[in-house]
């Protein structure tokens, strides 16, 4: 099989449609497998960045945010049709990620993490502050976005399967930009830029394309986070945030969006499980990311291709 | 004069307290192998990466067919079909030598703001792409990685990249480096073939393949031009002698 990650990605994308079927239907599981899915996203949107354009981010949980706050100023507006808070709330975080990336992308290295990661916060902090939408408390929803005026995504099984079709069109969106035209700049780029430059390609508005394109996707995941909490915070925007998505995208390893998603899901699986282990969870999860990070080269992903 | 594709005036540079590009006016016309010599650390890489736009000049004008170059950044000159060819091979190690050739292709073959289709099945970049690698022989290692690849099909593959964009002038920054003699045999035979269709301003210190190769010399040393003419004239200068060429070389 020439194509081992779309074999991976699919098969994935099997349990989790299989999952409600098999014992993990109840509205607990429910919720469980729909967090995945939406870090899921959250991660493949930031490995386009790092992986696809050597772009290391620190502040890509302000793109969840700004989608998150979006349903959050629409629902208190009384508006909640998907259709126009999904679009929406995409086009804020695309237009976030225009105005932060226009700078940011001026930076490499470590000042690009750094000039990221001081966006994310000022979005924390801007978040924060908004008492008309509860500052530091949050904002609770009390429905789920409807969809022509139909309240389905209420039902889990619904929700369920609503993000698990975003989900793989957004790992199919991901993947044919990485192996487009675009994409083969963007990654000649982030390996050799001054190889990219001497044959023409001026690497900055590639970067920035992407930087778009992944903060849309995350202001997706924003909104579908906040109608899975049915809960919004600043929390959602805190660097530690950025870092677990961060972390997800390395765990998974960087060799494209099926190495993200799986990162993400066992990332969110394995801290549930923890958690649920010992309330000193925190404990072991931190040496076990430790760990992976010094014996995983080339993360899950890395691991299934050897083995 | 539409055959004039190159020239410098009066180009100057310093790093600090050294100057490494000093007042160098040379020009390079259409067909012709124009051969840049000296001791190392003359200056000749400095130079080429002033021509290609990876530094700037302090002062002095780089013109390319006629159009002023000296403040346009390297991508545009790239574009506008001003090649380079790098002294340490410089290529992208994770694509296949096709797909690094294609990446060249892609740059003046309509938008590269296309998102879905994948570039690799794109036959019109892939037939160009395979022209410029079997021109340097290396169609037999197309689908190996870049990184994969031998010192010396490196050397051909970073040609090959050149190749690709189709310029009208090539600087070649030590093409032979490196190479073993057949590999080298090889290149001069290409470089040679190359002459009719390219502009080529080549660095090199093979002595015997730039005296075999070029129209005319110059020599650089410590970022001045110390000499400039044909082969000949160049072998039988007695201040090239001192400052560059070794006895034997010159016999
Ligand atoms: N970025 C830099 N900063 C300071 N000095 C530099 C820099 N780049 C090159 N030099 C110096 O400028 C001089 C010319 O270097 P250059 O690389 O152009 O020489 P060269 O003629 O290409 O030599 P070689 O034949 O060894 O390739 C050298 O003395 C070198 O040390
Ligand atoms: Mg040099």
């Amino acid at each position: 099989m020439k194509r081992p990650d779309v074999l991976i990605a699919l098969a994935i994308f099997a349990a989790l449609a299989a999952a409600p079927f098999i014992g993990f239907g109840q509205g607990y599981s429910l919720t469980l497998l729909a967090r995945a899915m939406i870090f899921g996203m959250a991660a493949i949107s930031l490995s386009l960045l790092v992986g696809g354009g050597g772009l290391v981010s620190l502040g890509h949980a302000a793109m969840l945010g700004v989608g998150a706050y979006a349903v959050v100023v629409l629902d208190h507006a009384r508006i909640t049709e998907a259709w126009m808070v999904v679009p929406v709330g995409i086009g804020a975080a695309a237009l976030f990620a225009l105005v932060t990336g226009a700078i940011a992308i001026r930076t490499s290295g470590v000042h690009f993490i750094m000039i990221t990661l001081a966006f994310g916060q000022m979005a924390f902090f801007t978040t924060s502050s908004l008492a008309l939408y509860g500052g530091d408390d949050g904002y609770t929803l009390y429905n789920r976005l409807e969809v022509f005026g139909s309240r389905a995504l209420e039902r889990g099984i619904v929700f369920h399967f609503t993000c698990l079709g975003l989900l793989i069109a957004v790992w199919a969106l991901v993947r044919a930009l990485l192996h487009s035209r675009f994409g083969r700049v963007l990654q000649a780029a982030r390996d050799n830029e001054t190889r990219a430059r001497a044959v023409g390609f001026e690497p900055y508005p590639y970067r920035l394309a992407a930087y778009v394109i992944a903060g849309a996707i995350g202001g997706l995941s924003g909104v579908l986070l906040a109608n899975a909490a049915e809960f919004v915070a600043p929390a959602y925007l805190a660097w530690q945030r950025s870092g677990d998505l961060l972390f997800m995208v390395i765990l998974g390893g960087l060799s494209g969006p099926h190495g993200a998603l799986m990162g993400a899901l066992a990332f969110v699986l394995i801290e549930e499980w923890l958690a649920k282990l010992t309330e000193h969870w925190r404990l072991i999860f931190g040496p076990l990311l430790i760990f992976c990070v010094f014996f995983m080269r080339g993360g899950i992903a890395g691991l299934l291709r050897r083995g | 004069m539409a055959d004039l594709l190159l020239e410098l005036r009066n180009l100057r540079k310093r790093f600090g307290g050294l100057t490494v590009t000093d007042d160098v006016s040379l020009d390079l016309k259409r067909g012709e192998i124009h051969a840049l010599i000296g001791p190392n650390g003359a200056g000749k890489t400095t130079l080429i990466h002033q021509i290609s736009g990876t530094l700037a000049p302090d002062s002095g004008q780089i013109l390319f067919a006629g159009t002023d170059v000296t403040h346009l950044r390297m991508a545009k000159r790239a574009r506008m079909g001003l090649a380079r060819s790098f002294q340490i091979t410089s290529i992208i190690p994770s694509f296949t030598a096709r797909e690094n050739a294609a990446l060249a292709v892609q740059a003046r073959h309509g938008s590269s703001f296309r998102f879905f289709r994948p570039a690799n099945s794109e036959a019109a970049l892939n037939e160009e792409a395979m022209a410029a690698l079997t021109e340097v022989g290396l169609e037999r290692r197309a689908e190996t990685p870049a990184a994969a690849l031998s010192h010396g099909e490196k050397r051909q593959l970073e040609l090959a990249i050149a190749l690709a964009m189709q310029p009208r002038v090539l600087l070649l920054d030590e093409p032979l480096a490196g190479t073993g003699a057949e590999e080298a045999e090889r290149l001069m035979r290409i470089l040679g073939g190359l002459r009719a269709r390219y502009a080529i301003l080549l660095i090199e210190h093979d002595m015997p393949a730039v005296f075999a190769l070029a129209d005319r010399i110059s020599v650089l040393a410590q970022g001045r031009v110390i000499a400039h003419g044909t082969p000949e004239v160049i072998r039988a200068d007695p201040a090239v002698r001192d400052a560059y060429l070794g006895e034997d070389e010159v016999a």
